[in-house]
C-alpha cells in the first residue's frame, strides 16, 4: 500500500500511470479522485483541510490493510492533502488494483466509505460571508453498515 | 501529565490546538466533564457530546474509554474527508 498525506498538488493522471505500472499480475485498476466543489450557490473562495498529523497515516493505513485483507488485491494508494485549496483542486485520490474489477470496485468503494469517516481530516468551507466547517453527513456514516456483513462483499 | 489535541471548530471553541494537564479522570467522558467546567470556551467546545469524537493514543475511543496511563487524548468533531 501506498499512503501519502500532503500539502501540495498532485497530478491525477500521473499518479494513476505510476501506480498502474508498479502493479504485477492486476489486470483491473479502479481509480477515484475527489474534487473541490463550488457551493451549490457558488462563491467558495478556498476550502481549508486540517488533519491530525500521525493519527492520519496511522488511521489510512489500517483501512488500506483491512481492504487489502477483504479482497484480492494487488495494491493500493490513498493520497490526501491537506491545507488550503481552491474550486477544481483534486483534494484526494485512491486507486486499487486487482486480477479482476469486482474486487477493485469493492475495495476503492471501501477505501473511500471508511475514509470519509475513520480518517482524521476536517473541512472549512470559506467565503466572502466567512468560514464554515462542513458539517459530517448521517449518510456517510450510515454507508459503513453495508461493509460490516462479511457476505457482502462485492465481488 | 497527559497531552491533549483540539481540532476543527473544537479547537477554535478551546482556544488552542494542544495543552498538557494533570487529570484525575479515569475515562474520556470524565475528561470531557473535566473539562468542560474549566470556562465558558470549553464548556460551549464541550456541551454537546454527541457531537464530539475522542481519540487515545491515536486510536479512536468511545465515551468510556479508560485513559489510564495515555500518553495523547483528542477531540474533533466527526471527521469530513474524502
Amino acid at each position: 500500500m501506498d499512503i501519502r498525506v500532503q500539502a501540495g498538488a498532485f497530478d491525477m493522471g500521473a499518479e494513476l500511470n505510476s501506480f498502474a505500472a508498479a502493479q504485477s499480475g492486476a489486470g483491473a485498476v479502479v481509480s477515484f479522485t475527489g474534487i473541490t466543489r463550488d457551493l451549490a450557490e457558488g462563491g467558495l473562495e478556498r476550502m481549508e483541510i486540517e488533519h491530525y498529523p500521525g493519527m492520519t497515516e496511522r488511521a489510512l493505513a489500517e483501512i488500506a490493510a483491512e481492504a487489502e485483507a477483504r479482497w484480492q488485491l494487488a495494491g493500493s494508494l490513498i493520497l490526501h492533502r491537506y491545507g488550503p485549496l481552491t474550486p477544481s483542486d483534486p483534494i484526494m485520490m485512491v486507486a486499487t488494483a486487482a486480477r479482476h474489477r469486482g474486487d477493485a470496485f469493492a475495495a476503492a468503494e471501501y477505501l473511500m466509505d471508511y475514509l470519509k469517516s475513520r480518517a482524521p481530516f476536517w473541512k472549512k468551507e470559506i467565503t466572502q460571508a466567512g468560514a464554515e466547517w462542513v458539517q459530517a453527513k448521517e449518510a456517510d456514516e450510515d454507508a459503513l453498515s453495508r461493509w460490516s456483513d462479511p457476505d457482502e462483499r462485492g465481488s | 501529565m497527559i497531552e491533549l489535541r483540539y481540532f476543527a471548530w473544537l479547537r477554535e471553541r478551546v482556544g488552542t490546538g494542544h495543552e498538557r494537564i494533570e487529570t484525575d479522570a479515569r475515562t474520556v467522558a470524565e475528561l470531557m466533564s473535566e473539562l468542560a467546567a474549566r470556562d465558558e470556551g470549553y464548556a460551549l467546545a464541550f456541551s454537546d457530546p454527541s457531537t464530539i469524537r475522542a481519540a487515545v493514543d491515536q486510536e479512536l475511543a468511545d465515551l468510556d474509554a479508560p485513559i489510564e496511563g495515555a500518553r495523547e487524548v483528542a477531540f474533533f468533531p466527526p471527521m469530513t474527508g474524502g
